[in-house]
């Protein structure tokens, strides 16, 4: 299920109406994920703080979305591009690689919650099929 | 048997009494067509599916999901009793309608983005688990009868 023209374009077309909104959407998407699945929670016993407004949550939002602006940029070739993040998670953050669908899903509610006339099922299905594209480069480095 | 926390049977009660089912029904089923193509082997009979805005302009489309949605309101109002509520369902959707219990939880994510868009930010994280943790159910009720 690979990215067709059509899908980058529609990706990149919802990316630059939502990118200004980007730390919002990535605070709000973890701070969700934590609270839907409980089991997320074991990968940050380290924070103090693992309620949705924490500052801990609303800093790692942020980061995650950055990773997802670096994904839309090299969205041509996820695997080079996510290579250095997908060693990270591999090999350092140890992520098992059914979280990263479960967040997926998390942001795309959040996207539905925030941008409702703007996430029409065109889409979604270009987003579902980004993130599903991440998700697996991110994925190519574990083992 | 499921344990439903009070917030958790108030929120699905709160969801669904507010719900337009003949709007949000034909929205999740339309959007589940267009996201995940494949469910279409289902409704070869349903006229054009041939692009989205056929998809989601098509009549038999809308009255079928307002259909389904109205299967999900057994559940709501048996909330204690889903496995049963769904026994005489899930026999249908295996013997009859052999449709692959995957596709369940499509519609249901499906189903969980049309609510979250209408609900806006009334669609807490807590919101999210209590609607998830319900469709949950109701799509394990209906997978039970197959074999």
């Amino acid at each position: 299920m690979s990215l067709t023209e059509k899908d980058k374009a529609v990706v990149k077309a919802l990316w630059a109406k939502i990118s200004t909104h980007a730390d919002a959407i990535g605070g709000d998407a973890l701070g969700r994920l934590l609270v839907v699945y409980p089991q997320t929670k074991t990968y940050f016993s380290h924070w103090p703080d693992l309620s949705p407004n924490s500052p801990s949550v609303k800093n790692h939002g942020k980061t995650i979305m950055s990773g997802i602006a670096l994904a839309v940029s090299t969205i041509d070739d996820l695997k080079s591009g996510l290579q250095e993040l997908s060693e990270k998670h591999a090999f350092k953050l140890r992520v098992d690689p059914a979280n990263f669908k479960i967040l997926s899903h998390c942001i795309l509610v959040v996207l539905a919650i925030m941008f409702p006339k703007e996430f029409t099922p065109e889409a979604h299905v270009a987003m579902d099929k980004f993130f599903c594209g991440v998700s697996l480069a991110l994925a190519e480095r574990y083992r | 048997m499921v344990e439903w926390t009070d917030f958790e049977r108030a929120t699905i009660q709160d969801i669904f009494s507010k719900m337009d089912y003949e709007t949000v029904g034909p929205a999740a089923l339309s959007r589940c067509l267009v996201v995940y193509p494949w469910t279409q082997r289902y409704f070869g009979n349903f006229g054009n599916l041939y692009n989205a805005a056929a998809i989601m302009g098509n009549p038999l489309v809308a009255k079928h999901g307002t259909i389904i949605l109205h299967g999900l309101d057994r559940g709501v109002k048996n909330m204690d009793n889903l496995k049963d509520t769904y026994a005489e369902l899930s026999v249908l959707h295996s013997e009859k309608l052999h449709v692959d219990p995957d596709n369940f939880k499509l519609i249901s994510d499906c189903l969980t983005i049309v609510v979250a868009s209408r609900m806006g930010k009334a669609f807490t994280g807590e919101v999210q688990a209590a609607l998830q943790k319900f469709l949950a159910v109701v799509v394990s009720s209906l997978g039970r009868q197959y074999h």
